[in-house]
């Protein structure tokens, strides 16, 4: 005898459209201010990211990995978590490390190659970003854990890429949530491609989200260039970790730029795809939102822009004119007395 | 002959084992279409589309399938994209890789090649600049290698596919475009577990391998006038060339070993041993052990004060020679 035992469903979440055109039901309740802060947000990202890519090129900072075309997935999920929750990052996630308090200039100095810029300041939840790919999501599911044990009313998300979904110890976090109810949030930033590998060739399940299945725990993919649909995502998921339910959420995104400065992703995809997914772009996505309900023009562009540029400046200062950390650095944290 | 860097001849190696064997597999990150992160596959899957696979992201699926491969008569020789990221395929290393032939007293073995860059001094994000050579090397049933050379790249790594056990091939990054050199067109080997002298003496013996060869050769260049250094270059960092080490310790009486991986429990730990147990009244002075600092190598802001330079060579000769 065969009988059905069970079926699954995999849904994805949309609300604002390429049009800039809302889904009302769907969509999270928010101030006109915080609107324009989830632009603002987005577009310090995007300039922080162009910065990187300059100074990364005439010799001033180092590998460095780019989040443009990503910044909804970024911010719509930072942006949803409350001060006392936490970020364990990926290297693909400055823009949120920035949104949850983390120094400008500091985090230029850690893609400079100075440690100082992996520690956080006191009160900003945010752990150091890991660059073994799909390793955090084990640490976060453990801070969580840990954070329910203390009866801490807290969440924690953890980002990574689509490539990460391979790693067994991305598999082993989602299970270990699964079963210790731990109020931990794993964001997939599914960016389409691990360096040059596409995600049709990463695995040979539809969607990413429908790994979370397996391990009995919810999973759900969004439209990841809606920043609303993500801020809608990760508040539903803050909500159910609370309740001892995680959730993968898979962010459907692109990534428009080369892997990192290491890589030119003209090798394996084509110009067409690029260009055809720019129209997808994110940030143009909500300035349509905005100007059709005629809460932006573009003087408020051009304001903001000049606003974000110079902080961004200052930041780039103020890294550059930093002094240079002492050579006995090198030793101090080896240990909790140093190096032995 | 052909000038060749290192990744040219590296992959020249690759593309005329293809040839030669069509059970040779080439499978890894990135590996493919892009031809690998430092280029070293390039072309491989035009030519051999059914042989070269683009992998997923999974460093012990790759070593763990290779295990299988292997086994079932093919011939993987697996890319780990840096050495921080052979990590998570140690287990499958360790405990199985090094142990399927000892495990099943011989009926099944997997002699298959996991090629990885290694080292500093490029100016790298964190586990892009070290040196965890010796936790291969202290593993019985495997092989290490680590060339310093075009030349001895290419003639070592068709020796490793060629060789019935597992064997890490070793690619030390900082010298993968540095040094460019004549490299015969046609195939070769250089038989694993020799040692090169790179250059004779009387007066002291400098043992290296890997990136630090150059390093040493530079540092007796500058003193070439005043101390005759005997310079060897293991190759091989497991089995370790005994003979060439003792030969010429036995000459010349002195030992410096240099290696850039930390100190503690080092490759050069154990060569000093050998030489304590083996040669100990032929020393004029104590070895000395010019090695990476025993902390997590540095981000590049400050990773200077990790990286071994000529000056730290030229001073321990100094001390070693006036000893
Ligand atoms: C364990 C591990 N293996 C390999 C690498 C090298 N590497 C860095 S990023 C990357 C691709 C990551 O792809 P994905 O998870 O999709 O994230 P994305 O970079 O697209 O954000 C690889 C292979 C690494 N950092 N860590």
């Amino acid at each position: 005898m065969i009988r059905k035992l069970k079926t699954f469903t995999v849904q994805r979440l949309e609300v604002l459209n390429e049009h800039g055109k809302e889904d009302r039901r769907l969509m999270p309740k928010l101030s006109q201010k915080q609107i324009k802060e989830l632009y603002k947000w987005m577009y310090i990202t995007r300039v922080f990211d162009a910065k990187a890519l300059k100074l990364q090129r005439t010799g001033r900072l180092g590998t460095y990995a780019s989040m443009l075309g990503q910044e909804a997935a970024i911010i719509g999920s930072a942006y949803a978590l409350r001060k006392q929750d936490w970020l364990f990052p990926s290297f693909r996630i400055s823009g949120a490390m920035l949104l949850r308090g983390i120094d400008m200039a500091k985090l230029y100095s850690y893609w400079g190659g100075d440690e100082r810029g992996s520690k956080p300041e006191k009160g900003v939840n945010v752990f150091p970003l890991c660059i073994t790919v799909g390793e955090q999501p084990l640490h976060a599911t453990g801070y969580a854990w840990g954070l329910k044990m203390q009866k801490k009313n807290a969440v924690v998300l953890t980002d990574f890429g689509d490539g990460a979904t391979s790693e067994g110890d991305f598999h082993e976090a989602l299970n270990f949530a699964g079963v210790f109810k731990a109020p931990v949030i794993f964001l997939c930033q599914n960016n389409q491609y691990a360096i040059s590998i596409p995600v049709k060739k990463q695995t040979a399940s539809e969607t990413l989200a429908q790994k979370a299945i397996a391990y009995g725990i919810k999973g759900i993919q969004v439209d990841g260039n809606d920043i609303f649909a993500m801020l809608k995502a990760t508040q539903d998921a803050i909500r159910d970790a609370g309740k001892g339910k995680p959730t993968l959420i898979e962010a459907y995104t692109y990534r428009m730029s080369d892997h990192t400065t290491s890589d030119d992703a003209k090798k394996y995809r084509s110009e067409k795809e690029v260009k055809s997914w720019m129209k997808k772009d994110p940030m143009l996505r909500l300035r349509r939102y905005m100007e059709r309900k005629n809460i932006w023009n573009a003087k408020e562009e051009e304001k903001l822009q000049k606003e974000v540029e110079a902080m961004v400046d200052k930041a780039v200062k103020q890294y550059e004119s930093m002094t240079p950390a002492p050579k006995e650095d090198i030793f101090k944290y080896i240990y909790a007395g140093g190096a032995q | 002959m052909v000038v060749l860097n290192m990744v040219e001849a590296i992959n020249l190696a690759l593309k005329q084992e293809m040839k030669r064997d069509k059970t040779v597999l080439i499978l890894g990150e990135d590996v493919g279409v892009d031809g690998g992160v430092f280029r070293v596959t390039d072309g491989l899957l035009k030519l051999y589309p059914k042989r070269v696979f683009d992998t997923p992201l999974a460093e012990s699926g790759i070593v763990g399938t290779s295990l299988g491969l292997a086994a079932s008569g093919w011939k993987p020789v697996a890319e780990m994209q840096f050495e921080g990221f052979i990590l998570p395929a140690f287990d499958q290393i360790v405990n199985h890789v090094a142990r399927i032939r000892n495990r099943s007293r011989g009926a099944f073995t997997a002699p298959l090649v996991i090629r990885c860059p290694i080292g500093g001094g490029i100016k790298a994000l964190e586990h892009h600049s070290d040196s965890p050579e010796a936790y291969f090397a202290h593993t019985p049933g495997l092989k290490v290698i680590m060339p310093s050379t075009p030349y001895d790249a290419k003639g070592l790594l068709i020796a490793a596919i060629r060789d019935p056990d597992p064997v890490i091939f070793f690619e030390p990054k900082r010298i993968y475009r540095a040094i460019k050199q004549e490299v015969p067109e046609k195939e070769y080997t250089i038989p694993i577990g020799k040692a090169r002298i790179v250059q004779e003496g009387t007066e002291l013996t400098i043992i290296s391998y890997g990136a630090m060869v150059r390093e040493c050769e530079q540092a007796i260049e500058k003193i070439k006038d005043h101390v005759s250094v005997e310079l060897i270059d293991l190759r091989t960092l497991r089995p370790l060339d005994k003979e060439a080490i003792l030969t010429s310790v036995k000459k010349t009486g002195r030992v410096i070993i240099v290696h850039e991986a930390q100190k503690t429990l080092g490759l050069a730990a154990e060569i000093s041993a050998i030489i304590n147990e083996e040669a100990l009244l032929s020393l004029k002075a104590p070895i000395e052990r010019i090695t990476g600092l025993d902390i997590i190598v540095p981000l590049p802001k400050l990773e200077d004060y990790y990286v071994i330079d000529e000056k730290r060579i030229i001073a321990a000769i100094e001390k070693v020679v006036n000893f």
